[in-house]
């Protein structure tokens, strides 16, 4: 991996929320994303992995710029764009962009999905008449496996799977480097997914993008990417190659999340014994001292309720837990 | 005997462009006991059949036709006069021997009452006890789905518990009476997996402690192979295969089910070899096909596909599967 050219660099990245109610009370913030450093490489899938409120969608909007981080750095192609605003921004956005999770918000009602993947490129002026513009849709069009003659249609008109091709459409209308997926497949049904992830396979082969493939459903993570982070209360807990984490899971969180996964045979799943973590995530405005899954880790000492773990290389892979250490 | 058996049940919606046929046929059964999975696609008719049993169909659905028996009584609405005695029957039974739990807890909730309410509201309504005691029962309950220092607990609102909390309550309020049937529409859909994992491990250990029935409705092949011991696969309103847990994982015979199991990621292969998806959508029940729901899907559909509906195969054992190309008629291909 190591030859391969860096797209995006994150450096101890932090979001924080303030969610202080009322004039004079006790400053209260949210750390959803808490000192998070990664690399995502050319034309490679990172899949971010972690349960609700672990930060990860928070993470991506972060990058994508729809929210601005508080410290930390985010460089893309060798350019710092943390603080970039206005034409700067738009011009990093024609590079970068994003499929959203929910296929029925994410499209303009109003807008016949013709309209909808041209959007994008009357915005960054990509063609200069109209018609190169309606050729490039139905090629967009074909690209995802929709017919050219759906252009004049409404988004009410198709199907959970059909609206998420026409959000990928959108993305690609601007020939981006990277796309953030946030969720891409969960609100669809089981054959449903299979196509989407496919296509979404295909077409990175075929224009070598990256993309950051967000996610809960850790098989289908690890089906499509190569590597994978996994976060929790807003920190990276372990990265590295998805078949090795899923193989030899190090840090005690992968272990027990990976342990959760419900296989689907019957004489694995019934014979498994998971380990069960007790309790449920903390809240992110209180979050624990020290490492944030020491309070429900069985392997916890009084170091790792005290001070937060830095990540340590193993392998090829980072780890933040003390029983790795030196 | 079978705890509950249900005999071509059949369901419409009516709507403004016309009838949706969303369960069309379907005949089964639930032992005693066991933990009986529902599978299908969203529109597959796996929520609505529930529905109809427990009599919980929205305004414009009604059972057309169809026989439910439910622990030895005919419960199906055709068999009732009036509706009014429907109603009245349906209201002595749910929450008391036949129960639900909702893949929603926030919405099944009423979030202006306290838990202690909403929990000792079934015993009020279906056993003779004091309050004192259906308080007791109410602490008792809270005890056995694993809800810490519930004196404390009982008296706070739903806001106040977290996902996996809520929807430990609702598992407490649905067996509060002692059910012999838990209908569960997808309980875990909402929630993280390592409380997912918590959850299913509770129904598991409580239908084990109880010998209450499970009828598990869910999407997800995980959760299936983890809890049940009997398999239905239901696609475009129609029950298509049928069998034991091992049946339906390692010998499937229908092409849909063959398809599910194929379209789904397997962590424990590392191969990148693409997922094999099911092209197509699943049909429009306004107007479903007159033959196999599944035939515009199918690869290996044929011209009898299309034009009528295939008869039951019967595999031995507790497997059947309806597909012409079972039939001994078939062209046997590769």
């Amino acid at each position: 991996m190591e030859d391969k050219k860096v797209i995006l660099k994150v450096t101890n990245l932090k979001t924080h929320f303030d969610v202080t109610k009322g004039l004079f009370a006790k400053k209260q913030i949210v750390k959803a994303v808490d000192d998070v450093s990664f690399d995502v490489y050319e034309n490679e899938t990172f899949g971010l992995v972690g349960e609700s409120g672990c930060g990860k969608t928070t993470l991506g909007r972060t990058i994508v710029k729809l929210y601005d981080p508080v410290s930390g750095s985010i460089e893309f192609e060798g350019k710092d764009i943390a603080n970039i605003k206005g034409a700067e921004l738009k011009a990093f956005r024609k590079d970068m962009q994003m499929i959203f999770q929910d296929p029925y918000a994410s499209l303009n009602p109003r807008m016949t999905v013709g309209e909808i993947i041209k959007e994008p490129m009357v915005i960054h002026n990509i063609y200069n008449t109209d018609a190169e513009r309606e050729a490039r849709v139905v090629e967009l069009l074909k690209i995802v496996g929709l017919k050219p003659d759906h252009i004049r249609r409404y988004p009410s008109e198709f199907s959970g799977g059909q609206r998420q091709r026409i959000g990928i459409a959108r993305a690609l209308a601007v020939n981006p480097k990277f796309i953030v997926c946030d969720e891409p497949i969960s609100a669809l049904d089981v054959s449903i997914q299979a196509q989407v992830i496919n296509l979404l396979k295909d077409i990175q082969k075929e224009m070598g993008i990256s993309y950051l493939f967000i996610a809960h459903d850790l098989s289908m993570v690890k089906h499509i990417s190569d590597r994978i982070g996994v976060m929790y209360l807003g920190h990276m807990m372990e990265l590295g190659p998805s078949n090795d984490v899923y193989k030899r899971p190090l840090h005690p969180y992968t272990v027990a999340l990976l342990s959760a996964i419900p296989i689907s045979d019957p004489d694995i799943a019934k014979r498994k014994q998971r380990i069960i973590l007790e309790g449920e995530i903390p809240s992110p405005i209180n979050p624990p001292t020290g490492c944030p899954f020491s309070t429900r880790c069985a392997k916890a000492t009084d170091r790792c309720k005290r001070e937060v773990p830095q990540p340590v290389q193993v392998g090829n892979r980072l780890v933040s837990c003390f029983l790795y250490e030196k | 005997m079978a705890l509950l058996e249900v005999k071509n049940l059949s369901t419409v919606f009516k709507t403004d462009h016309g009838k949706v046929q969303a369960v069309r046929d379907v005949s089964f059964h639930v032992d005693e006991g066991e933990v009986l999975g529902i599978v299908g696609e969203s529109g597959s008719g796996k929520s609505q059949t529930m529905y109809s049993i427990i009599g919980l169909l929205a305004d414009n659905g009604v059972i057309e036709s169809g026989e439910i028996i439910f622990d030895g009584e005919n419960i199906s609405p055709n068999h009732f006069g009036s509706k009014k005695k429907y109603e009245q029957k349906m209201l002595d039974i749910r929450g008391n021997k036949m129960a639900m739990i909702f893949q929603d807890p926030m919405t099944f909730l009423n979030p202006v009452l306290r838990i202690e309410t909403q929990l000792i509201e079934p015993l009020m309504n279906h056993t003779k006890m004091t309050k004192k005691e259906a308080r007791e029962r109410a602490l008792e309950l809270m005890r056995l789905v694993g809800i810490p220092s519930p004196e404390k607990r009982i008296k706070q609102y739903p806001f106040e518990f977290s996902g996996g909390m809520r929807q430990r309550i609702v598992i407490a309020i649905a067996l509060t009476c002692n059910p012999k049937l838990i209908i569960a529409d997808e309980p875990t859909t909402a929630l993280d997996v390592t409380i997912q994992a918590q959850v299913l491990e509770l129904i598991d250990d409580l239908r084990r402690e109880t010998n209450a029935a499970v009828i598990m409705i869910t999407h997800d092949l995980g959760v299936v192979a983890k809890l049940c011991d009997r398999v239905m696969i239901m696609y475009g309103g129609k029950l298509v295969e049928e069998g034991s847990d091992k049946d339906i994982f390692y010998n499937p015979k229908h092409e849909y089910t063959k398809g599910l199991l194929n379209c789904i990621a397997n962590p424990e292969d590392d191969s990148d070899k693409p997922l094999e998806p099911i092209a197509g959508s699943p049909p429009d029940l306004l107007n479903p096909p007159k033959g196999c729901p599944f035939v515009d899907r199918c690869e290996s559909a044929m011209k009898v596909c299309k034009e009528y509906m295939p008869e039951t195969t019967d595999f031995g054992g507790v497997h059947k599967c309806r597909c012409w190309l079972n039939h001994p008629m078939a062209k046997k291909g590769d």
